[in-house]
């Protein structure tokens, strides 16, 4: 960038600027700042949402003894908080007693300081050239009105002065990008812009030293204005995405408990040897791959196979990262960590279905691939045929320029990032997170959408199937019994009896792997697994079930079933009204898998796939053609995700399903995933609009350049009604209505 | 004509006042949090004596 500048002979020129001494200066005033910047802590506030909230929270936090200043950032949601030697865990108490959910966001995971300092830069280049632009229209607008001789060039000179310093500032992004593609021997969209730019000033320059009648200082620095505007925008909305997806996994910050001696030492995941000891409480996921050394339990392993069921868990058994423990504390022996970890073997099989889906080319690209080789054939045409017909060199270069002028993609590149900018941003605030910038097209062209069962369309939480199974006066044993675990199935029990007083129990005791038991009105009386209480055929297997027992009473089976996502029979329903095909591709045993697609009228579903048949059958489907949609949330649909044509994870998944997949659910509703298909096709329509709007612009006035009628006023209305129109067609988009 | 010699100066001279401001805006991290900046104004928590302590910093 700098030697192409410089070789422009525009570096003396920069001091003329102001902005150009500015740039630098900001940037080593950031880095100080950053340097001095004291210890603080940043917390997540996805609450926040007024002006009472930012208040309250600041209240708050500043009255806090320790605590010498607060800041939210309502845009970001976040609070920054400048408190030396206090923790998350001290402020996050604070915050939820004024009702305020609060999360600790891992400084160092954000970073967003580059991306910002990124957009300001293009904030400033657009300021520059707004001014610029401004200052040289009026005197082009006297110029077009009929100012003569002296008058003329005197303007010219001026305008000139103002607009060489601002596109040599203002067009460094295009420029560079415009090297680094030529470099490549590529065509990119810049090629064309930097050319015009040049061109333009060049002849410009000419033109006002021969005393002409056209300079085109106005159009180079309206070129740099707009197109900079598309550039921000496209920033902006990458940067949101960025932030975001740092944010989902700046909240897990990864710990394990470390034995160490006997002693307890919490450390990063990062840190763990194959060969530690760790220590992994009931309710905590297993950080990483280990054999169970001590204790018993049982594991929730829905997230790496889909299955429903709890397993039990006793020494020798292996585990891997990203399973849930359930009863018990357990201790592990690690076996593998880090890059060794069945996590990390995972990421290879995303790589390999990553490289069969192949690269996918966006719109613009396609665009620009058929657009830049025509611009330069039509410019350098019309020179040689202007040359060819008058001999006249400072006539045909002048043609050519007006050629450049009109034809760059102003709209063009206004045109993708506008309608991309009002379509995530409207979905984002219907809880769809788009992490890649070509996944809203992708996802446009979906006609087969694959949903994996536990985690997707169901929360992966269970439900007690019927309370009035429990006769009346055996709830409040229940209730009791089920309170005294923290497994789900009891949990579920303890949520459907909340109306139910609980009884006194003596001698409760859990006994991990088996159940609960206590002693009620001098009777024994458990709850769990159907072989602990002698229960007959207790193997079966169609749907979750916990036994209760009073002794001398035959055991009473309780049924579960999974709790339903909200909002996934409507999407289900809406799909199948887009006329989309709905699959249900799930680990899970067949019964359940079943009971839930007749429940939401799936008529196509397999039960039992591994994680590499997932990833085939999504392969089998796109090679008959099908553009697949995979919505998946576990280590099993990892491979699928990253295999389909789009993907979407919920925030609830593992980290690897949510790094795979190309928009994340916010939220817990799947709703957004039906109108997310309906808003990218729309977005998709607009794009295919804005380019036909800005193909109909360059037909009407590319013949005008081409004959030579192209006056620097021309130029002007088209670049600026092209671009206008382009933006308020993108805009309708992010409107109310549906 | 001669008009042109103060106009055009003060023209660009209002426009350079404005570029000015703008960069001053942006480098003082202005442009940060504009969704709190418009909430910010509603808040009557320093409406009857201005805060005593300096603000601390923006992230």
């Amino acid at each position: 960038m700098a030697d192409l500048t410089a070789s422009a002979g525009y570096q003396p020129r920069l001091g003329a600027c102001p902005a150009c001494d500015a740039a630098p200066l900001a940037q080593r005033l950031a880095d100080r700042a950053e340097a001095e910047r004291p210890a603080s802590l940043i917390l997540s506030l996805p609450g926040a949402h007024c002006a009472l909230c930012i208040t309250d929270v600041e209240r708050a936090l500043t009255n806090h003894p320790g605590v010498r200043g607060a800041r939210v950032n309502l845009t970001l949601r976040r609070v920054t908080i400048d408190a030396p030697g206090l923790t998350a865990e001290d402020l996050v108490p604070v915050l939820a007693r004024i009702g305020y959910e609060a999360h600790e966001l891992d400084p160092q995971a954000l970073s967003a300081t580059t991306a910002d300092r990124a957009g300001r830069d293009l904030l400033m280049r657009i300021g520059v050239s707004g001014f610029a632009m401004m200052n040289i229209m009026i005197l082009s607008v006297a110029v077009w009105s009929g100012a003569e001789a002296a008058t003329r060039d005197l303007f010219h000179w001026i305008s000139g002065a103002i607009a060489l310093p601002t596109v040599a500032f203002a067009g460094q992004p295009f420029f560079a990008s415009a090297w680094a593609s030529l470099r490549a021997r590529r065509l990119g969209m810049d090629v064309p812009i930097s050319l015009a730019l040049v061109l333009a000033s060049a002849i410009s320059v000419f033109e006002t030293v021969h005393s002409g009648h056209h300079a085109y200082f106005d159009a180079a620095v309206m070129l740099c204005f707009f197109l900079l505007i598309g550039r921000y925008l496209d920033h902006r909305t990458r940067a949101i995405a960025r932030s975001a997806a740092a944010e989902l996994t700046a909240l897990e910050v990864p710990r394990a408990t470390l034995l160490r001696e006997g002693a307890e030492e919490v450390v990063a995941v990062a840190d763990l040897r194959p060969g530690d000891l760790i220590r992994v409480r009931p309710g905590g996921r297993i950080p990483a791959d280990g054999v169970v050394a001590e204790g018993a339990s049982e594991i929730d392993r829905a997230l790496l196979t889909g299955e429903t069921m709890p397993m039990p868990a006793a020494p020798g058994l292996a585990l891997s990262a990203g399973e849930v423990n359930l009863t018990g504390p357990l201790v592990l022996r690690v076996t593998a960590a880090g890059q060794d970890s069945s996590l990390a073997r995972l990421t290879a099989l995303v790589e390999a279905a990553e490289s069969a889906r192949g690269r996918y080319t966006s719109l613009a690209e396609r665009a620009a691939r058929g657009y830049s080789p025509a611009v330069h054939l039509l410019a350098f045409s019309s020179f040689l045929g202007w040359f060819w017909a008058t001999g006249d060199l400072r006539l045909a270069v002048n043609i050519a320029a007006a050629v450049l002028i009109i034809t760059c993609p102003c709209a063009l590149g206004l045109a993708v990032p506008a309608v991309a900018t009002a379509a995530s941003g409207r979905l984002f605030r219907r809880g769809l997170l788009i992490k890649d910038g070509t996944a809203l097209e992708r996802l446009a062209e979906v006609d087969t959408v694959v949903f994996d069962k536990t985690g997707t369309l169901t929360m992966g939480q269970p439900r007690l199937v019927d309370a009035g199974a429990i006769p009346p006066d055996l709830r409040p044993v229940a209730r009791a019994l089920a309170e005294a675990s923290s497994h789900p199935l009891s949990r579920a029990l303890a949520e459907a009896l909340a109306e139910t007083p609980p009884a006194v129990l003596d001698q409760l005791t859990e006994q991990p792997g088996h159940g609960v038991s206590g002693c009620w009105q001098g009777r024994v009386v458990r709850l769990g697994r159907g072989d602990w209480l002698g229960a007959p055929d207790c193997d079966n297997a169609a749907t979750l079930s916990s036994w209760l027992g009073i002794e001398g009473q035959p055991p009473l089976r309780l049924d579960f079933t999974d709790r339903l996502r909200p909002g996934a029979e409507d999407c289900v329903a809406d799909l199948h009204a887009d006329g989309r095909r709905v699959i249900l591709l799930s680990g899970d045993r067949a019964a359940p898998v079943a009971a839930l697609a007749r429940q939401l009228g799936i008529t196509e579903w397999h039960a039992g796939v591994g994680p590499t048949e997932k990833a085939e059958h999504v392969g089998r489907l796109a090679e008959a053609g099908a553009r697949v949609l995979m919505v998946g949330d576990g280590l099993n649909d990892t491979a699928a995700l990253a295999r389909a044509h789009a993907s979407i994870s919920p925030a609830s998944a593992l980290d690897a399903a949510r790094v795979a997949s190309d928009m994340v659910l916010t939220g817990q509703d799947l709703a957004p995933v039906a109108e997310a298909l309906v808003i990218a096709r729309r977005a998709t329509r607009r794009i295919r609009e804005n380019f036909a709007i800005s193909f109909g612009y360059n037909v009407l006035a590319v013949p005008i350049a081409l004959a030579g009628f192209a006056t620097p006023l021309i130029a002007a209305l088209a670049m600026s009604t092209s671009s206008i129109t382009v933006t308020l067609n993108a805009l309708r988009l992010s409107g109310k209505t549906r | 004509m001669e008009i042109l010699t103060i106009l055009i100066p003060v023209s660009l001279g209002l426009g350079a006042a404005g570029l000015g401001a703008f960069i001053w805006a942006l480098r003082n991290c202005q442009f940060e949090d504009p969704k709190g900046d418009s909430q910010r104004v509603l808040s009557d928590r320093w409406d009857d004596h201005p805060r005593q302590d300096p603000p601390p910093s923006r992230d």
